[in-house]
């Protein structure tokens, strides 16, 4: 459904390649991997008994949280393994040819014309100081193709960019995200690979920019008949896309099969827990976070690696790693698979019984903030209003350089806004936190996006959130620090925590601790800005959890930044969508999930990445190499928006 | 106790166990001096003998007590400067690069135009307008220094300016002091701390000029810069006379260095200014790891 217009329509300048002549259709399988294992210089292991199979114009998704060995599998099947690590058994052959165990030469010749890599971040992953004309003629000179202007040209057509000379000619920092990853695509694409690997293509684009990048793979699986293997933390992303799945889980493969069947009934508990900690826009259901994390590669258990997290664990579990075994039309590697649960879909109350006090906490009122550089003032905020009553959720939704940010910033006192005012309660706060009182200060706590970031890494857990306490609430040092084990307990972080240093702690725990700091405070309004989008699905989930309990314990009044409407589902009872700096629709959520007015609400709703919606697209059809869905019905749950090719 | 991290790695203790060497000689070599340092004793320009183990100088002083003698005003001297070349640059770059917009731009422009004499000249300069004396030549190897390590202090406190902890820091209200003592300082150590090796060895290489110079220490004290400059002359008859002080400069030069250097890596991880700035240079390219399998 998602790339009807394009499929339907003749693509012609797309439809050949780079060297003019019609792609034939490769048959047989192009990427085969078996038992490949890849371990660090002292032997142990990042990831094993990896074996997957890629037909010719497949799309293979594989999914895991960090650290479970995504990346490094997707490295060791262009035969290459990162510092630190070696690629120590089993083989992969792309097109019937091994490309570990190839000779240095043959392996670099391989990698770019038979098998290619779209690395993470676009951003860096394109050299600064070359024009991206150059950058992909360079990868045709590479493979001794002709770099003619034509040739070059036809590339950036393929992927959907202007092709005229001035934009050759320019350099990746004059390029948005989205177009800087379309040009990694087109340098992966030119040679005509038979194997794309691309590792979190769209981790970090706008939703919006996600939609189309999803789009355009679609389109050049079909046109190109390359296959694809996609590598994501993000369930959601990949689910619209994958024929099939393959679920990663401490460096093996926990499942994989049709990307349909396993969404709709995973096997493994593994992959249910990460569906159902993924949040979704389109369902009301609850989140339920797995417990725990992770192992990192040396901590793993000698059996099953997820028997310490879970909930069907039996003693048959910890005596030895269980077999991928073949049931349900996919592989699974569990012996109690027959006992997991079907996902049930639980509808969250959205229990708004707080709002009946409807005691107003925070007023933005004609909000205008904007950010002076030399030539122009950037109007980043225009005139936004709302208000926040105690007890209640307000998300701000927008793309990056909606202003959502900046917004937050003014609140907390980081950006002084340059007209309108903010009010705490009933009294007026000044723009910037060191002209504000103390007591207001206290009582707006703001929790950054990155905790990595957020945490002075020389300081242990309990300096920093003593630190809050004493400075915001005057406290002795013995007093603030006597506090600190209630705060840790209430973020639920084991009290041993407290005298660890941030490097010593996972993000999630990084991130419960900068909440704790914020909450020891005892603030009535927490400013959340982005405070999920660095962790996992599963830690995302639990943080989630966290804020939602938090705000109804403690009567707190969350203003919440985010991008992600799942997230928006999940704990916000209102949300305005801010589109360049203003407000085009404000309501209650369910309202404005369910029933959106705007248009550009509409298209954020639309590219959104939905799991329920991918399994409910593909039960009306099953996935061909002539595109997905192309015959499926607007889901059921959501009104259809615009086409999002904007007519092309 | 337990000895901090950087004291039990291989370049750690090497580095403190010739620091200690150095030390031992500049501070305790006084009491061992067979001779006094300022009094002839022979034929100038004398090879070792049973009397002066390592020969006599050009005034046929005993090159041994001097070299004993001779650490402690390189130690001093090059230990206060050093300090206050490292204060200096720390104070101005992190004004700089914290407090940004003019401050920044009047600061750094001012050091720009320091930068662009040449130290020897700038020293000169000072020399003729305030006098040759010690003060004067520390004010004049300080100003030589202050403003790269501004420069470098500034860019590594952009860096950090930016992250989550200060911003957190400042929606607390708190002092910019206060910030900068807990939040920026700590996290710029470690790279600070590298750059006083490379900045001792460039002191002490500097007043060794000056005294060679003569605006600096005057003879006839003992003084290992001096010592090296002083005794040229008689090079070929005692070439002890001018490699002895000049072993001990390179030795005190290379074991601070080594020191810092491993106390700056020891700091790896727990920093990240360091770690950026290590992921910045990573170690030659491996051959490809295809290699291996």
């Amino acid at each position: 459904m998602k790339i009807r217009r394009s499929l339907t329509r003749d693509h012609a300048p797309g439809a050949t390649t780079p060297s003019g002549e019609r792609r034939p259709r490769h048959s047989g399988g192009a990427l085969c991997v078996e038992s490949l294992r890849v371990e660090t210089r002292h032997g142990v292991p990042i990831v094993q008994d990896i074996d997957m199979a890629l037909a010719a114009g497949e799309i293979l998704g594989i999914v895991g949280e960090s650290g479970c060995g995504k990346t490094t599998t997707a490295r060791a099947l262009l035969g290459y393994a990162a510092d630190g690590a070696v690629i120590a058994a089993g083989s992969v052959a792309v097109g019937g040819e091994p490309i570990v165990g190839a000779t240095a030469a043959d392996a670099r010749r391989m990698r770019g014309s038979l098998i290619s890599y779209v690395p993470q971040n676009p951003a860096a992953a394109l050299n600064p100081a070359m024009r991206v004309g150059d950058a992909v003629a360079y990868m045709l000179r590479t493979h001794g193709r002709s770099s003619s202007p034509e040739a070059v040209s036809s590339a950036f057509t393929m992927v959907q960019l202007p092709c005229e000379p001035s934009f050759l000619r320019r350099y990746p920092h004059q390029l948005s995200g989205g177009q800087r990853q379309r040009v990694c695509i087109a340098i992966a694409l030119v040679c005509e690979p038979r194997v794309v690997v691309l590792d979190e293509p769209t981790t970090g684009l706008d939703v919006v920019t996600q939609g189309k990048i999803l789009d355009e793979l679609l389109r050049l699986r079909h046109e190109q008949g390359v296959s694809m293997v996609y590598v994501t933390h993000d369930l959601a992303a990949v689910a619209p896309v994958a024929d099939r799945i393959a679920v990663m889980y401490a460096g093996r493969i926990v499942e994989i099969g049709p990307a349909a069947r396993i969404l709709r009934r995973p096997r493994h508990p593994y992959t249910r827990g990460l569906i159902s900690s993924t949040p979704d826009h389109l369902t009301d259901r609850a989140l339920r976070p797995l417990k725990g994390v992770a192992p990192a590669p040396g901590d793993r258990p000698t059996a099953c690696a997820f028997a310490p997290r879970c909930e069907l664990r039996t003693p048959a579990c910890e005596a030895a790693v269980p077999p991928l075994r073949d049931l349900d039309g996919r592989g699974v590697r569990c012996i109690r698979a027959e006992q997991v649960d079907p996902l049930g879909w639980s509808v969250h109350e959205r229990s708004r019984e707080e709002s009946s006090l409807a005691e107003e906490v925070l007023s933005v009122s004609r909000l205008t903030a904007e950010y002076k550089s030399r030539q122009v003032d950037l109007v980043v905020a225009d005139e936004i209003s709302f208000t926040l009553d105690r007890g209640q959720a307000v998300a701000l939704v927008g793309e990056s350089g909606s202003g959502k940010t900046t917004i937050a910033r003014c609140v907390a006192g980081l950006h002084a806004a340059t007209a309108g005012e903010i009010r705490l309660g009933d009294q007026l706060l000044p723009g910037l936190a060191k002209d504000r009182t103390r007591e207001h200060r206290r009582q707006v706590q703001m929790i950054f996006q990155d905790p990595a970031d957020a945490l002075n890494p020389q300081h242990s857990v309990r300096t920093t959130i003593a630190r809050s306490a004493r400075v915001l609430r005057g406290l002795s040092r013995a007093a603030a620090e006597a506090e600190v084990q209630d705060l840790l307990e209430l973020v639920r972080l084991p009290r041993r925590v407290a005298g660890r240093y941030p490097r010593e702690l996972s993000g999630g725990e990084r991130q419960r601790v900068a909440i704790a700091r914020a909450l020891i405070a005892k603030p009535d309004v927490l400013v959340c800005d982005e405070i999920t989008s660095a962790l996992d699905v599963s830690v995302q989930a639990a943080v989630l959890e966290l804020l939602r309990g938090l705000k109804r314990e403690l009567g707190l009044s969350l203003l919440f930044i985010t991008h992600d409407f799942g997230v928006v589902a999940a704990v916000a009872d209102d949300v305005l969508v801010l589109d360049r700096g203003r407000i085009c629709e404000a309501g209650p959520v369910s309202e404005v999930l369910h029933d959106p007015q705007g248009a550009y609400t509409r298209e954020l709703l639309a590219a959104a990445p939905s799991i329920s919606q991918a399994v409910s697209e593909s039960a009306d059809s099953t996935p061909s190499p002539s595109g997905r869905g192309v015959d499926g019905g607007p889901p059921p749950s959501v009104t259809a928006g615009p086409d999002r090719q904007g007519g092309g | 106790m337990r000895l901090p991290l950087f004291a039990r790695s291989r370049s750690g203790i090497v580095g403190l166990t010739l620091l200690g060497f150095v030390l031992a000689v500049a501070l305790l070599g006084p009491l061992f001096a067979p001779y006094s340092p300022s009094e002839p004793i022979g034929v100038p320009g004398s090879g070792p003998s049973s009397e002066a183990l390592l020969g006599t100088d050009v005034l046929g002083r005993d090159v041994l007590s001097r070299t004993l003698y001779g650490g402690l005003s390189v130690l001093w001297l090059g230990t206060v400067t050093t300090l206050l070349v490292m204060i200096g640059g720390l104070v101005l770059g992190m004004a700089a690069g914290y407090l940004g917009s003019w401050i920044d731009t009047g600061v750094m422009r001012v050091l720009d135009v320091v930068l662009s004499f040449p130290a020897l000249l700038l020293i000169l300069l000072l020399v003729t307008g305030l006098g040759a004396s010690i003060p004067v030549l520390v004010l004049g190897v300080v100003a030589v220094q202050v403003p790269s390590v501004a420069r470098m202090v500034r860019s590594a406190t952009q860096e950090v300016a930016t992250r989550g902890y200060i911003e957190s820091a400042v929606a607390r209200g708190e002092r910019t002091t206060m910030i900068l003592a807990r939040d920026v300082l700590p996290n710029i150590r470690s790279i600070v701390v590298a750059d006083v090796g490379v900045r001792f060895g460039y002191t002490i290489i500097l007043i060794a000029s000056m005294n060679f110079l003569g605006l600096g220490l005057e003879p006839p004290a003992a003084d290992w810069g001096l010592m090296v400059s002083e005794n040229r002359p008689v090079l070929g008859l005692n070439p002890l006379s001018v490699v002895a002080p000049a072993v001990l400069l390179a030795l005190i030069t290379v074991a601070v260095n080594v020191v810092a250097d491993a106390y700056a890596q020891s700091r790896g991880g727990f920093d990240v200014v360091a770690d950026d700035f290590i992921a910045a240079h990573p170690g030659p390219v491996k051959s490809d790891s295809l290699a291996t399998s």
